[in-house]
Parts: structure tokens; C-alpha cells; sequence
């Protein structure tokens, strides 16, 4: 008979007034005993509902039932069938859309805690298993793939598998794409990110840093130099900003600068690390996504007083992650739903003093469903901030699409791909992940990159 | 310094930088390509040492390693056929103006060039400039080397003389090449800066090198360095690249030796 409690095994996290002030993991883990028994609340079902609602369908009951046994080997075995970071997506999916959020558990009580247990396995994984030896049987064939996020790292993973050498280009010096620059440690670690990276580069994938693709080498002359196939997943790295006066006023940032600053240079180890990361007293991110409550709690974090989210939509479009929301909330972050920017003000040295913002109300559905806010007129008001965080929103760089002639894509930059090979519209020339479908997920990033390996493979075997 | 650096070497253009790690813990730091050697696949970086990064840098020695060297990155300059074109370049400025200027004279334009200092030390690649220019003409502080002065005093003597320029390319601390641009705008010569922000990755990825030119917000590090100066906000690049004065001292004192 399946425990019938209604609630997951909690999980074991840092105390909100501790975590505030380190950068060290919010959630704990799970222990075996604890793993072990939120697996028994699964109820086995025969149609799978969580499978389906997951985008790389993880075997998920498979798995479950191997961590009721305690055999946590066997169940990474079934996890990693379909899922080569576990240890990632465990943490980082939002799993409320997808897995979890088709389980029937989920219907009166809690879901299924699928993505704990999955952490779990992944990390004990990690600290248990020795690395095993594997030999490949090579089969002459070159694969290049452009950039070492999630999507570029899972299509050299399954290539490399497949017998092909594959060698990453990353633009910056290290790998991992959003995972090592963009996440913050409390919440993804780097050093499991490192290692993840590292079990890829172990399987024989090259990874070769510092070379920006259209600019130290193009993809065509990749192609000359004997790559039969090149995949681009070089993300969606290009901030966008509110156009708004005053975005460009000192102590204002993109929460990509501000997250590169703190995760990629170390900001948070100033003056260890000799990058500088400015945080004021009073901070207002605008946005309220993961990107946005990334940056706010790592302001928290930094020493700032008082830190908003300022989001035009009210709560239920907020876009973040549940747990990230909830986190958020308990570490005292404020929280300002329907409230929109309209201005940024600067004392006379130029540096941020104020931010104006308009009071919104929700309007009738637009053609998304969705209630579109609508400014109340007259409610204009003044917040005294000293940083300002703009996190609303990243589109692909421009600069792969301009130095490849022949590449066919989206008006917003998006790189027009076949849905089923993720082949765009030049030969031997696949992409996915962010680059493809703009902002979006780990997993679908991973998703896209399995995909992709899988049509190269059979495109070159012919 | 020059650099082995074959992905850069081969690729590069006047005009292009790299960025610099000169330690693991290392900052990225952006540096003009002053020089490069397709065949010995080297790039040759030329820097002031102003702070702690480029300080580590200079203890480098011959042989020595760096973290990480990557590039070539912004657009390359676009060089027009003129009739007689003035390079204008301030203290390190000269560096990167060496091979847009050079290119020039490849491509048959006479240039004259300006190399202005604090004080003779200061004034970098004359010889090398010599090697192209019709007149080079030197412009310092404290009157060392040249004309004291500043480099806009030459710039306004020659235009009194009634040198004709059709072209002037200015690269040196902003603060000169805004009054360069106030002196080419009266005269109606275009005038091409090159503009060096606070930048972290030089792909276009952070935002934090942005500068209003023409009254729309660009990138420098992909959409530059180089820019009309006629358009560049240069108030507002002055007090944007003032934002970490205070860490900056911090980590050079704090890190530094
Ligand atoms: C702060 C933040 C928090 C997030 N939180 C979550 C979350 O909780 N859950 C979730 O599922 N998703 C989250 N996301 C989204 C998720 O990280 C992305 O959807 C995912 O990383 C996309 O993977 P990718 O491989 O397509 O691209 P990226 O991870 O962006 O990687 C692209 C890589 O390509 C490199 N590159 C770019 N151009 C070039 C070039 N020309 N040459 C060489 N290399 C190049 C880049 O440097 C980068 O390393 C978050 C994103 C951010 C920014
Ligand atoms: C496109 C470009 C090309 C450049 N070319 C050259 C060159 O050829 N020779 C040369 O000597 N200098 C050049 N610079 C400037 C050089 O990058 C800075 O002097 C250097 O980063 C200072 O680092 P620091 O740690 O030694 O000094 P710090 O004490 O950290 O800073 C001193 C000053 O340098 C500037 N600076 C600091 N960090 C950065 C950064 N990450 N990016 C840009 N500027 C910064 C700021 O104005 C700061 O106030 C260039 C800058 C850019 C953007
Ligand atoms: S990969 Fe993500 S969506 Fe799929 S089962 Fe794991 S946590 Fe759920
Ligand atoms: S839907 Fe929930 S209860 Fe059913 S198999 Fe999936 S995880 Fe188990
Ligand atoms: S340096 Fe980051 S966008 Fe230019
Ligand atoms: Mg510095």
C-alpha cells in the first residue's frame, strides 16, 4: 500500500535569515531514509501521466521504484537512459509544468517529489560511483559544436557516445553557458556543474575555450576544416533592456552583467577575485523570472538592505520557478506585483537615485488568455533605490547569424530549425536550445541537443 | 607584449581587441591589437599599467603563460580612401591608431598623426609612426617633447594653417577625443573615436559596455569600439566608466604586489 501522506518528505533546507547572507545551497538534499520514502508515494501508474509532462521523458515510476528498494545505482542507471545531468535538472527544472505537475498525487495533496529524488540519485551518484572506464569505438568522424551550455554539452555527450570526435567551442573561458555565468551557487553549485562537464570531457569530448565562433573562426570554415556536421547552441545571451530614460545611469546593470559579475568572475570573493560587483543599499530588479529572483536574492546576499521585485503582471504570470518564488519571499525579499517602470532617476553624478514607477491593473484577456495589465493613470510614485538589476529577458546574439551565410532565422534572431532533426536551413548545419526557441529551459536545451545528435548521427552514417 | 595566439592572429583587423586573464582568478581585461604576425601566429598587445590587472600583467616575463587570451573581437575599422586623413592619439591611444593608420597608407591616403603625452615617456610608437606618416607631430604637457600642450592645440594650429583633413581618426582618453570632436564638428571633418568602456565578456552578453551613440544605446564591444564621433555621448561614457573607481582602489591596494 503508497504512503498516502499528502505532503513530500520536506526537504531539508538552510534556515531563509542564514542563507541570506552565504552563497552556500539553499536545499540541503534529501538523505537516503528521506528519498526512500518519498518514493513510496508513488503509485506506480499504468499511463505514466509524469512522463509524459516530462520533455526528455525520464522513466520516471522506473526510477522511483529502484529508490523504494534502496537501489540508487540502478535507478541513475534508468535516470541517465534519457537524462545526462540529473544532478542539474533536479534542481534547476520546473518541475510544477512538467513532471510533477502531470502527477496524479498532485490532484489532492502534493505531487510526487520527483525532482528531489532525482537530485538524490544524481549526488549519490556522484559521491559514490567510481568513474568508469569506457571505450568507444571511433568511427573517423567529426562533430563541432558551438557553445558549452546545456544544449552544446548534451549533443557532444551523445555523439562522442556514438563514436564521433566532438570538439566544443566556448566564447568564454569556462564551460557550462548559463549553469556556470547565469545561476548562482546557492543555487546550482559550480563545482557540481564542474564535474558534470568534466564526466563529458572524460567520455573524450574536446573542449576548446576562449574561441568565439564568427569571429576566431566561422562555421564555414569549420566545415572546411572537416567537420561533417556543426551544431549551434550558443544560447540566448543578449540582454534586453526596458528603453526607458535613464537604463544607461551608473549603478544600473542587466542581470547579465550583475550575475556574470557575482557567479562567472566571483564577485562575491572582491577583492580575492579582482572583479568588482557594485551593490547598493536599496535594490530593484525588474522582472520576475528566474533570471530576476536570481539576482534579487543574490543583492540580498551581497548586503543590500531592501530588495524589490518590480513586475508589471501580478503573481500568477510571475514566470520563476514555485520553489525560487517561495525562497525568494522567505528570505525578505518585497515583492511589487503590477507595478511597471517607467523611468530611472540619477543624482548629479550620474548615479541611481530613483526609480519612477506606474501602478497597473489587470485588463481584459489578451489573444495569449492571459490578463493584460493596464497602467492606472494618476498612480505614479518614487522609490529611493541605488541599483537597479533589468531582468526581463534575453535574445540570441547576433553575431553567429550575421558571419553565416546561408542561415535562415526568426525576426527576433531565433535560428529557424526542422522540429524533428534540428536541421536549419543549412546543410550539416543543426542548432538548438535558447539559441533556437529564445529564453526557455535546462532541459529543453538538453532536449534539443539529444535530438539533434540523434539526426547528425544518421544523417552521417547515411 | 606579444602573444602567441593563433585564433587571433590568423583572423584580426585594425580595429579588433582581445580579452585578457592574466591569472585564474584573473578580471577579463580588453586590450587593442596593436600588431600582429599571421605567420608567426602572434598578436602584440601594447598597455598602460593603470590598476591591478595590468599591473600582474606587466610582471609577466618572456615565455610566462596568461590564464586566457581571447578574440579577435569588435568590428574591425572601416577605412576609407581619403584624400589626406590625421590620426589623433593620446597616451596608449596610439597603440590601437598604429594599425588603422598604417592600413591607410597601404592604401595610398597620405596621414599625418598627433601623438600627445603627459610628458615625453609618455609618447609611444613615434618611430614606428614615422615609418608611414608625412608629419608626425608630438604634443605634451609639460613641453618634453614636442609642443606643450595639448594634442587639440596642434589639431587647431594645422586646420589654421589651412591643412586640409577629410578624415580625422581620434583615440586617447575620452576627455580628448570629446574635445577633438568639438573642434572637427566646427569644421565639419568626420571624426571616428574608438571608445573603451567597462566591459566583462566582449560578446555582447552583459550589456555593461553600453554607450549612447546617436541617441540609441550600442554595444562597444560588438557594435565598436570604433564609433562616429559626432553621435558618442561622451558625458555619459565618463561617468559610466567611473562606476567601480572606489573597488578598483581597493583591489590595488588590497592585492596589489
Ligand atoms: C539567471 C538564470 C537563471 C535560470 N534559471 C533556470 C532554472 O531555474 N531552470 C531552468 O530550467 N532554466 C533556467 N534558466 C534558463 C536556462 O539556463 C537556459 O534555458 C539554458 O541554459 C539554455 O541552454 P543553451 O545550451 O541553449 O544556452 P546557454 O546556457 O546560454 O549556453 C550557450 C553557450 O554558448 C556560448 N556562446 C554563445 N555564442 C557563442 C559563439 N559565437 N561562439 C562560441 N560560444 C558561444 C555562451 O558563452 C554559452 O556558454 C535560467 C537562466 C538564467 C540566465
Ligand atoms: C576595447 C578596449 C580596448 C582597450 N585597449 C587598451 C590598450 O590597447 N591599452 C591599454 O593600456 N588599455 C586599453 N584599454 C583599457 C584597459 O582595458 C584598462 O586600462 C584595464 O582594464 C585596467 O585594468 P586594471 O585592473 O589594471 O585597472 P583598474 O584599476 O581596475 O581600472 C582602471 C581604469 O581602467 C578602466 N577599466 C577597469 N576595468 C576595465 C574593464 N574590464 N574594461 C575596460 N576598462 C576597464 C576603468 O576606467 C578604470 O577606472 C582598452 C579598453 C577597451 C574597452
Ligand atoms: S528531467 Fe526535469 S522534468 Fe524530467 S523528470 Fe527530471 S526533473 Fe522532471
Ligand atoms: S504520476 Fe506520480 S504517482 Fe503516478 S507514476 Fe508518476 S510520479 Fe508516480
Ligand atoms: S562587454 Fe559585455 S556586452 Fe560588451
Ligand atoms: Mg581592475
Amino acid at each position: 500500500m503508497a504512503n498516502m501522506s499528502p505532503n513530500k518528505v520536506a526537504m531539508p533546507e538552510q534556515d531563509p535569515n542564514v542563507r541570506n547572507k552565504n552563497f552556500k545551497e539553499v536545499a540541503l538534499g534529501y538523505t537516503k531514509e528521506m528519498a526512500m520514502e518519498e518514493a513510496t508515494r508513488c503509485l506506480n501508474c499504468k499511463n505514466k501521466p509524469c512522463v509524459n509532462g516530462c520533455p526528455v521523458n525520464v522513466p520516471i515510476p522506473e526510477f522511483i521504484e529502484k529508490v523504494a528498494a534502496g537501489d540508487f545505482e540502478g535507478a541513475y542507471e534508468v535516470i541517465t537512459s534519457e537524462n545526462a545531468l540529473p544532478a542539474i535538472c533536479g534542481r534547476v527544472c520546473p518541475q510544477e509544468n512538467q513532471c510533477e505537475g502531470k502527477c496524479v498525487r498532485g490532484i489532492k495533496g502534493e505531487p510526487v517529489g520527483i525532482g528531489r529524488m532525482e537530485r538524490f540519485v544524481a549526488d549519490y551518484h556522484m559521491a559514490n560511483a567510481e568513474p568508469a572506464e569506457v571505450s568507444i569505438e571511433k568511427n573517423g568522424k567529426k562533430v563541432a559544436v558551438v557553445g558549452c551550455g546545456p544544449a552544446g554539452i548534451t549533443c557532444a555527450g551523445e555523439l562522442i557516445k556514438k563514436g564521433y570526435e566532438v570538439t566544443v567551442f566556448e566564447a568564454l573561458h569556462k564551460p557550462g553557458g548559463v549553469l556556470s555565468y547565469g545561476i548562482p551557487e546557492f543555487r546550482l553549485p559550480k563545482d557540481l556543474v564542474a564535474k558534470e562537464i568534466e564526466s563529458v570531457e572524460n567520455l573524450g569530448v574536446k573542449i576548446e575555450t576562449n574561441v568565439i565562433v564568427g569571429r576566431s573562426v566561422t562555421i564555414d570554415e569549420l566545415m572546411e576544416d572537416g567537420y561533417e556536421a556543426v551544431f549551434v547552441g550558443s544560447g540566448a545571451g543578449l540582454p534586453r533592456f526596458l528603453n526607458i530614460p535613464g537604463e544607461n545611469y551608473l549603478g544600473v546593470y542587466s542581470a547579465n552583467e550583475f550575475l556574470t559579475r557575482v557567479n562567472l568572475m566571483k564577485g562575491y570573493e572582491f577583492p580575492e577575485y579582482p572583479t568588482p560587483v557594485k551593490i547598493g543599499k536599496k535594490v530593484a530588479v525588474v522582472g520576475a523570472g528566474n533570471v530576476a529572483m536570481d539576482a534579487a536574492r543574490t543583492a540580498k546576499r551581497l548586503g543590500a538592505d531592501e530588495v524589490y521585485i518590480v513586475y508589471r503582471r501580478s503573481e500568477e504570470e510571475a514566470p520563476a520557478r514555485l520553489e525560487e518564488l517561495h525562497h525568494a519571499k522567505e528570505e525578505g525579499i518585497i515583492f511589487k506585483f503590477l507595478n511597471n517602470p517607467v523611468a530611472i532617476k540619477a543624482n548629479e553624478d550620474g548615479w541611481v537615485e530613483k526609480m519612477e514607477i506606474v501602478k497597473q491593473e489587470l485588463g481584459e484577456p489578451d489573444a495569449s488568455g492571459r490578463r493584460s495589465p493596464v497602467p492606472i493613470e494618476g498612480s505614479n510614485y518614487d522609490i529611493d533605490v541605488d541599483t537597479v538589476v533589468i531582468a526581463i529577458g534575453q535574445s540570441p546574439n547576433p553575431l553567429i547569424r550575421h558571419t553565416t551565410p546561408g542561415l535562415d532565422v526568426q525576426k527576433w534572431g531565433g535560428i529557424i530549425v526542422d522540429e524533428e532533426t534540428m536541421e536549419s536551413s543549412k546543410d550539416g548545419v543543426y542548432a538548438g536550445g535558447d539559441t533556437v526557441t529564445g529564453a526557455a529551459t535546462v532541459i529543453l536545451a538538453m532536449g534539443a541537443g539529444k535530438k539533434a545528435a540523434a539526426a547528425i548521427d544518421k544523417k552521417l552514417r547515411g | 607584449m606579444e602573444i602567441h595566439a593563433p585564433f587571433v592572429a590568423r583572423k584580426c583587423e585594425p580595429g579588433q581587441f582581445i580579452i585578457i586573464r592574466v591569472d585564474e582568478k584573473g578580471e577579463r581585461v580588453p586590450l587593442t591589437i596593436a600588431d600582429y604576425d599571421r605567420e608567426k601566429e602572434t598578436v602584440t598587445i601594447i598597455y598602460q599599467v593603470v590598476g591591478y590587472s595590468t599591473e600582474l600583467l606587466s610582471k609577466k616575463k618572456e615565455g610566462d603563460y596568461v590564464a586566457d587570451f581571447v578574440g579577435p573581437l569588435g568590428q574591425p575599422s572601416i577605412l576609407h580612401k581619403r584624400e589626406r586623413v590625421l590620426g589623433v592619439a593620446g597616451g596608449v591611444g596610439a597603440a590601437p591608431l598604429y594599425p588603422q593608420l598604417r592600413k591607410l597608407a597601404e592604401m595610398g591616403v597620405p596621414v599625418d598623426v598627433i601623438i600627445g603625452g603627459k610628458s615625453a615617456e609618455f609618447v609611444i610608437l613615434k618611430e614606428k609612426f614615422e615609418e608611414f606618416c608625412e608629419n608626425v607631430f608630438i604634443a605634451t604637457d609639460d613641453g618634453s617633447l614636442g609642443t606643450k600642450g595639448f594634442v587639440t592645440n596642434v589639431l587647431e594650429d594645422q586646420i589654421a594653417k589651412g591643412v586640409k583633413y577629410d578624415e580625422v581618426i581620434a583615440i586617447g582618453p575620452l576627455i580628448m577625443m570629446k574635445n577633438v570632436v568639438k573642434i572637427t564638428k566646427q569644421h565639419d571633418i568626420p571624426t571616428m573615436v574608438s571608445l573603451n568602456p567597462i566591459m566583462i565578456d566582449g560578446t555582447g552578453m552583459c550589456g555593461g559596455c553600453r554607450v549612447t551613440v546617436g541617441g540609441e544605446t550600442k554595444f562597444a564591444c560588438v557594435d565598436g569600439p570604433d564609433f562616429d564621433g559626432f553621435q558618442v555621448d561622451f558625458d555619459e561614457c565618463m561617468k559610466r566608466q567611473t562606476m567601480f573607481r572606489e573597488e578598483e582602489h581597493e583591489c590595488k591596494i588590497g592585492r596589489g604586489k
